[in-house]
């Protein structure tokens, strides 16, 4: 099966790299041939949850015209899918654009959600020892309907104890450029958000959102809080250690 | 009042909201009170989602023939001896209120709750009259003795206080002396506002539906307070939003089903009352039964991409999964209408001169798009929003710039390589520092950002695929 990975401009131009290595080890792994289109940027969210439309329309062209000849298209990204998704409404009065963006929509799905429905597997035989719970992105889960394939992925990893968040459903506070346009409420977001990770006890919190994560974890990091963030693809790309 | 409760900035009234730890514990706990009992609720119809499509296009159908069904509505109403009223603004309401009030020689109101009374600024212009008027609803009540202190939910109006503030408002509004316990306090009111329906020459309710069919008005409460305000004083006032109209009695029950599992998770609340103005010599009947129909604004929302927030029944299901709501409280939203809807809502019936923070003050979770039990889109119509403010407002010049360069840079790679890896090691800089130019000041004050260090996924995979490539070459 042949992949493209969009890999997220967070995932690309913020993080260090072992969220997109895990994602195209774990593929591989999968039986996909992974490609990396470079011409690649950002979905265009930014734009597009600040109002700027023209701009969002700029970029979802640029989007669509670098996956246009892709097989699939896989992203480590609830919320990044969920853009994708939206492009076709950008194009409302432009019948063919309009009808590109559809065929991207319906060629894109976020990791876990393409691992569960297409791949059709539930055990990519990861081994991570630890207990773990597991934040539910909004878009992913609200917007783009994906709720359960995350979950049983971690059920299936072995070693890997899964606790369940309190107030789950509720959002971390992130919301792109609201983190910092509204900062002082953004804060009272994570900060809940934070406390109910740590009722749980789990030594690790995994994500299928950068976005979400870098909020949570950045929060964690600046509190001093002993707890471990982790992407999604992290941890179903680990195997048991070999010690030689 | 009217739709704006204060005078204070935006940043203001947050920053307010965000240190009231008592308001803050009492919102959180009610929210997870009534989203548990509406979820409960929910699950016991099965369907929930069909009952969702069933309500949202009942909404849908009733806005889209509007004038129809409020013709059919005001016909059907006038021909059993009902007054009906269309005011096209607050003060033609208002005006159209006064003139019964002073009619009648009316020197006490008393009234059942309604945010469209509120929205008109109701009370302050009967009070010009020199007549009084009395909040029978036991939260209105409290908050009105209590120096006309604002509500901050739309169906639980003093979510704001305990039971320690309202002993005090007691005490020192009415002599109370009592103590705090609610029982207690609630025989104290109902003793209270019993003289007050006893006395009382005009009861003004609001309408939760009317019904075009029969020309009726339904209210639907749990305090009984509302059948006192119908059935005691000689004259009878209901003050309706235009689209708060069914076309028959059996839209009303599947809307009604909705709202009461929506708004605080029973099957119905205590007292569903339907009102049908009666010529018939009725000793029960009112003498008179007026019906205002107020427009103020509404109108020019229908036929607009915001008239799915027409559709809104008041049950507040969105307020109550509101996380920004959760930690602001009800006050710093500025309106009557607070939480989700109240964002969309505020900006369309009063402009965005005083309101344009609230489209913005959203994460855009669509928590609230998912509890709505009439399916409006509310996270997409704060967009809509958004997108006006920008075209429209302008989004400030500095915006303006960051986001036409973005787009730019999205769509040209080459610079957008070279943008974000200069930008890296800025970043990295600022990391672990409350620092940093612009935006990124505002993320690391309270969080750090990730740090790539040279460690970029592109530079990582187009190693690997060179060397697989000297590998096959070689």
């Amino acid at each position: 099966m042949n992949v493209s990975l969009f890999i997220t401009c967070l995932a690309d131009a913020v993080y260090p790299s072992s969220v997109g290595r895990s994602t195209v080890e774990l593929l591989e792994r999968l039986g996909c041939n992974v490609s990396f289109p470079r011409n690649q940027t950002c979905c265009g969210q930014p734009a597009f949850n600040s109002g700027y439309q023209k701009e969002t329309q700029k970029v979802a062209r640029h989007m669509i015209t670098t996956f246009e000849d892709a097989e699939w298209v896989v992203t480590p990204s609830g919320s990044c899918a969920t853009m994708v998704q939206e492009y076709k409404k950008l194009f409302s009065d432009d019948e063919k654009w309009q009808k590109k963006a559809e065929e991207l929509a319906s060629k894109t799905y976020e990791l876990t959600q393409f691992i569960v429905d297409v791949l059709g597997v539930e055990n990519v035989g990861a081994e991570f020892h630890g207990t773990v719970t597991y934040h539910s992105s909004c878009h992913m889960t609200r917007l783009l309907g994906v709720k359960e394939a995350p979950v049983r992925l971690l059920e299936n990893v072995s070693g890997l104890t899964l606790t369940e968040l309190p107030f789950k459903e509720h959002c971390c506070g992130f919301g792109g450029t609201f983190a910092v346009k509204m900062m002082p409420i953004s804060q009272q977001m994570v900060d809940e958000k934070v406390q109910h990770i740590e009722e749980t006890k789990a030594a690790c919190l995994v994500g299928s959102d950068l976005g979400c994560l870098m909020n949570i974890g950045g929060r964690i990091e600046r509190t001093g809080r002993p707890v471990e963030v982790r992407h999604i693809a992290e941890i179903l790309n680990s195997r048991k250690e070999v010690h030689t | 009042m009217s739709i704006r409760i204060s005078n204070e900035p935006f940043d203001k009234r947050v920053e307010k909201g965000i240190n009231d730890e008592f308001m803050r514990s009492a919102v959180s706990g009610a929210q997870d009170r009534l989203e548990g009992r509406k979820s409960d609720s929910t699950a016991e119809l099965g369907t929930w989602e069909d009952w969702r499509d069933h309500a949202e296009e009942i909404r849908q159908h009733t806005l889209d023939n509007l004038d129809f069904y409020l013709q059919q509505f005001a016909e059907n109403a006038a021909a059993q001896g009902g007054h009906v009223f269309f005011a096209e603004t607050k003060e033609e309401a208002n005006e159209y209120i006064q003139s019964v009030i002073k009619k009648k020689e009316a020197k006490k109101v008393v009234k059942a709750k309604s945010m469209v009374t509120e929205e008109i600024g109701m009370n302050e212009a009967i009070r010009e009259l020199d007549c009084e008027v009395i909040e029978s609803d036991l939260g209105e009540w409290i908050l009105q003795l209590d120096d006309h202190d604002p509500p901050s939910h739309i169906v639980v109006p003093a979510l704001h206080k305990n039971k320690d503030q309202i002993r005090e408002t007691f005490h020192k509004k009415r002599g109370y002396s009592q103590s705090s316990d609610p029982q207690e306090l609630g025989r104290f009111a109902r003793e209270q506002l019993r003289k007050e329906f006893l006395s009382a020459d005009v009861g003004i309710t609001g309408c939760n539906f009317a019904v075009a069919e029969s020309g009726s008005v339904s209210l639907v409460t749990n305090e009984g307070n509302a059948r006192m305000v119908t059935a005691l004083p000689k004259t009878q006032i209901s003050v309706m939003g235009m689209e708060r109209i069914v076309p028959t009695w059996e839209e009303l029950d599947v809307l009604v089903s909705m709202l009461c599992r929506s708004a605080v998770g029973q099957k119905l609340t205590s007292y569903i009352t339907g009102l049908t103005p009666s010529e018939a010599d009725d000793e029960h009947a009112p003498e008179e039964f007026h019906i205002v129909i107020v427009d103020n604004g509404r109108s020019k929302i229908l036929g607009t991409k915001y008239q799915s927030a027409l559709q809104c029944i008041r049950c507040a299901a969105c307020i109550n999964v509101c996380p920004v709501y959760r930690h602001v409280g009800g006050h710093s939203y500025g309106s009557i209408y607070p939480g989700p809807i109240g964002a969309v809502l505020t900006p369309l019936l009063e402009g965005y001169e005083n309101n344009k923070e609230l489209p913005f003050a959203s994460s855009l979770c669509a928590a609230c798009t998912d509890a709505c039990p009439v399916k409006i889109p509310l996270h997409e119509l704060l967009l809509e929003h958004r997108r006006d403010i920008v075209e429209h407002e302008g989004g400030g010049f500095s915006e303006k710039m960051a986001m036409q360069g973005f787009a730019y840079a999205a769509s040209h790679p080459k610079l957008f390589e070279f943008g974000s890896r200069s930008a890296s090691p800025i970043v990295d800089r600022f990391s672990e520092k409350e620092s940093g130019p612009g935006p990124v000041k505002l993320w690391t004050k309270i969080r750090t950002l990730p740090s790539q260090k040279d460690d970029r996924f592109r530079d990582w995979f187009a190693e690997r695929e060179r060397r697989k490539n000297d590998g096959e070459n070689s």
